[in-house]
């Protein structure tokens, strides 16, 4: 099928592409920029005037609730909700059920997508088996099957022994670890961020530290290793401190912040609003812009929309025991350009923590706009409102922070491998 | 920001009981008022009011405890009212189902107020945004968050024996971190616009940045207690020796133990109080417990006519709405 | 429009009345009780005249007023004083105006749950139309007719002023 963008404002920083150009696809590929090819006949002619034409967005982390939480949402769902954000590839984090610890749960995440055929999916496999932190995971088997790295998910990796192992092993497959760095001990089954919020709210609360400790344990092995390794959703100012000075000593780092820690704080907690109720939690003003920071000088090189959609019920208890998370794929690149609007980020910035940073970290070759390269596109409006409404979102989550924001950016159409899997019209 | 639009009405009345912070200096002077008049109930031979009577009220204890639902039951049968007790265990299998199921049998059976006990803290502010929009809710203790009614009896105690709040420095003394009656009485007693609240416990014990919630933090007793006017001393639990938060009980009681050495730092006439119930030996001498200066008896003769008083105030502006409504 | 009445007259009228009332029905040692605030601005004057035996007892009836449910706690709310036992006496109930008879319905109620009295004479400032309840005073200090959109207001204590006031 051959599909003409027209007049669109092209923009990929990574290729420093920021132009009104014709963009010609045909079958799965882009095959000219601003060129039209000999004897080019559009089957569909998208009318991009007065909209943006970016990368199809990836997200670094999004579950999907398959295989095992159809409850709180499945492949067909939340897919639909990421291509309305412009997303057209996601990765997800191995604690599904089963646990992604075998190739048989690989190969059917695999079939699934297939059978969606609204991304690419790149799921992440465990460190260890079942997530145990005990016994390291079939890693080669895993890569074999198509994980493009491991991960710990949300689960503390308690025996340091085993995590230095875990990172050599996966080193020794040339595996990027993906790690969530928090010290279980010290969060000690905490809700909150430690500080004047959870004090007046009596909720059990969450260090710093129970980041920072974490971190540099990871780091100094890291270093041992030499293991290629991302630390996922880091949440404090001090944590991008740690990670700033490890990649001026030459440690080979990535990290990524989830939109929510972009925004919020543990004030939005309010009157015990348990869609704020996410870990890692939300903290302080002081570290959200700590965070904002580590986007703008490249310490944060990713932003992530850690989309948990959640049933109902999960949220609908006192606050210290509903389930954490939320979800916000759906709105990822309306809350990114919000930054922007807001002057706290810039827009080459805001698009390339969404596409080709992501697409380095994973390793894949996505998130650019470049003639012979997979057209997937996203075309969205820069002027168009939107009005968040948890009534009315596509993801079966209606656990959204952010209801009621006025936010832009309404995404028009997204495609891939050239062929449209989400318009407005 | 937490407590203000959800516990009053359109009118600013008090519609719900669930925290201290967000009431104002002039609605708990209300309290203490109307507490003073139902206290005379019961020194009369019928030992009851009509006030509420026809009313139903279920108290909803997800935690035990048998002091504070005692005292709710009285005080609802001394209005009138007749009472539901409900024990619920919270090793329920599915957490939130469980509760709004119970809530909607309730409201099923005509319940008019819940006064609700529950170990999660907002679990009062939770149940409140839940309930059909004529129940009022009263809470008696949502984990570590607020127990209002507590403090409330405890600055009608103060206020019989000190008269004026302006003037008082009062120190509460031991387990904040866990502590609802702490941060109830906090609230209290600076809305009530006392001169000074101190702190006292061991560094592992004092949440993070309370001194934000307006109060001077003291780690050493004896300098904490002088001069105060009021102690408050809180209840030490087992648990926290094997949390890791304290070695033993013997060395608290050595460090944070009130004896009659420690009060002498405190004024000649300064009271002890305590919500209870007291671990003699561990967080209070029983010398002290049982001396002139412990007004920890009183302190539970109080409780039946604050918690009357609130009861009454709250279900009187639910039926005003409801009048209203029905005149439509 | 504000027209006063000559209190002193009236307590002094219903003075005399309370004193001939007990003669008659001979009652030895009365109780008085006023019903706060107004007839217990009253009941002090008639008190300090009649120099009963006991101190007068003072009743708020709040807790047992029939519009709970409309109008909610009342604002003005100050404890019941009744210091004597109740049972067997003979009370000489005190208020300012007897309109349509709850409040003294309320009053009775709340006395009978400090005790038994032997009787209960109800004496009143001001009688005025509009009863709502098989209630009559025994002794008034005066019957007025009041107009449309007129009421009987009390102020005290000190001092003690009586006047019609016509809203609107």
């Amino acid at each position: 099928m051959r599909v003409l963008i027209k007049n669109g404002k092209l923009l990929d920083p990574s290729s420093k592409l920021d132009q009104t150009q014709d963009l010609f696809i045909a079958g799965n590929k882009i095959v000219s920029l601003n060129k039209k090819p000999d004897g080019f006949n559009p089957d569909l002619v998208i009318n991009a005037k007065d909209k943006i034409v970016l990368p199809g967005l990836i997200d670094l982390c999004a579950r999907l609730r398959e295989p095992g939480s159809e409850k709180k949402g499945n492949f067909d769902s939340e897919l639909f909700a990421a291509n309305s954000s412009g997303i057209t590839s996601v990765s997800m984090p191995p604690d599904t059920k089963p646990v992604i610890d075998t190739p048989a749960v690989v190969e059917f995440i695999h079939q699934r997508a297939r059978e969606t055929n609204r991304a690419n999916i790149y799921p992440l496999g465990a460190l260890t088996h079942q997530l145990k932190g005990e016994q390291l995971a079939e890693m080669y088997l895993l890569k074999e099957a198509g994980c493009i790295g491991v991960s710990n998910a949300l689960s503390t990796i308690k025996n340091t022994e085993v995590l230095r192992r875990a990172f050599e092993y996966a080193k020794s497959c040339d595996l990027t670890v993906f790690i969530y760095a928090e010290d279980e001990k010290i969060s000690n089954n905490g809700v909150a961020h430690e500080g004047a919020i959870s004090t007046r709210l009596g909720l059990p609360a969450i260090p710093e530290t129970a980041e920072t400790i974490a971190i540099s344990r990871a780091l100094l092995l890291i270093e041992q290793t030499n293991v290629r390794a991302h630390f996922c959703h880091l949440s404090s100012a001090r944590a991008v401190d740690l990670i700033r000075t490890a990649k001026k000593n030459g440690i080979n780092v990535t990290t990524d912040a989830s939109i929510c820690n972009l925004h919020l704080t543990d004030m939005d907690i309010a009157d015990y609003d348990s869609n704020c109720h996410l870990k890692p939690p939300l903290r302080s003003e002081r570290d959200r812009v700590g965070l904002i920071e580590g986007i703008c000088d490249e310490t944060i090189s990713a932003v992530c929309s850690d989309h948990q959609p959640h049933e109902v019920n999960a949220k609908s208890a006192p606050f210290s025991i509903t389930e954490s998370g939320a979800s916000t794929i759906e709105h990822l690149l309306p809350l990114m350009l919000h930054l922007v609007n807001r002057k706290e980020i810039k827009l080459n910035r805001a698009i390339s923590a969404l596409t080709s940073e992501p697409a380095k970290i994973l390793g894949i070759d996505k998130g650019v706009i470049e003639k012979n390269k997979n057209a997937d596109l996203c075309i969205y409006a820069p002027n168009s409102n939107i009005n968040v409404d948890k009534n009315h979102l596509l993801s079966s989550g209606k656990n959204t922070p952010f209801n009621g924001w006025e936010l832009q950016g309404k995404v028009t159409h997204t495609l891939l491998n050239g062929k449209v899997v989400f318009s407005i019209d | 920001m937490t407590g203000n639009n959800i516990q009053l009405d359109k009118n600013g009345n008090l519609k719900h009981f669930l925290s201290i912070e967000g009431l104002s200096q002039q609605l708990l002077h209300t309290i203490l008022n109307y507490a003073e008049s139902f206290a005379t109930v019961d020194k009369r031979p019928v030992k009851k009011v009509p006030l509420l009577r026809g009313k139903t009220i279920a108290n909803l204890f997800f935690e035990p405890s048998t002091r504070t639902r005692t005292t709710f039951e009285l005080a609802a049968k001394r209005l009138s009212a007749d009472i539901l007790n409900l024990n619920i265990s919270t090793s329920a299998t599915s957490k939130g189902e469980i509760l709004s199921d119970t809530l909607r049998t309730l409201e099923a059976m005509h319940c008019d107020m819940f006064v609700v006990r529950h170990a999660n803290s907002g679990a009062a502010h939770y149940i409140t945004s839940q309930v059909a929009p004529h129940i009022s809710v009263i809470n008696a203790g949502d984990g570590r968050h607020e127990h209002p009614t507590q403090a409330m009896l405890d600055m009608f105690t103060i206020k019989q024996y000190k008269k004026d709040f302006s003037k008082l420095s009062v120190a509460i003394v031991g387990d904040i971190l866990h502590s609802r009656v702490a941060r109830s009485e906090i609230h209290a007693l600076n809305t009530l616009g006392v001169n000074e609240v101190r702190i006292i416990g061991p560094h592992t014990l004092i949440p993070k940045e309370i001194e934000k919630l307006g109060v001077h933090v003291y780690h050493d007793m004896n300098s904490g207690l002088k001069d105060v006017d009021v102690v408050v001393m809180l209840r030490l639990q087992r648990e926290r020796m094997r949390g890791a938060l304290l070695p033993s009980e013997n060395e608290y009681f050595k460090r944070y133990g009130l004896t009659n050495q420690r009060l002498k730092h405190a004024k000649d006439d300064a009271i002890v109080m305590h919500p209870g119930p007291i671990n003699r030996g561990v967080e209070i001498d029983s010398d002290v417990a049982d001396g002139e200066h412990s007004v920890i008896l009183q302190q539970v003769s109080h409780g039946i006519a604050i918690r009357m008083a609130i009861m009454a105030m709250v279900m009187g502006q639910i039926n005003k709405n409801e009048n209203k409504e029905k005149k439509k | 429009m504000v027209k006063k009445i000559d209190i002193n007259a009236l307590i002094e009228n219903m003075a005399e009345s309370i004193s001939s009332h007990c003669n008659t029905k001979g009652y030895k040692n009365p109780l008085m009780i006023g019903i706060q605030r107004g007839g217990v601005w009253v009941a002090t004057q008639l008190h300090q005249k009649l120099k009963f035996d006991d101190s007068l007892g003072e009743l708020n009836i709040a807790f047992y007023r029939d519009d709970f449910s409309k109008i909610g706690m009342h604002p003005e709310v100050r404890p019941s004083k009744l210091s004597t036992d109740l049972d067997n006496r003979h009370i000489i109930l005190v208020d300012d105006v007897l309109h349509t008879g709850r409040t003294i319905r309320a009053a009775m109620n709340e006395i009978f749950d400090y005790g038994r009295p032997a009787s209960i004479s109800l004496a009143i400032l001001i009688e005025r139309s509009g009863r709502e309840l098989p209630i009559h005073a025994d002794m008034i200090g005066k019957t007025i007719t009041l107009k449309a959109g007129e009421h009987a207001k009390l102020s005290g204590p000190e001092p003690l002023v009586l006047e019609i006031i016509k809203s609107g």
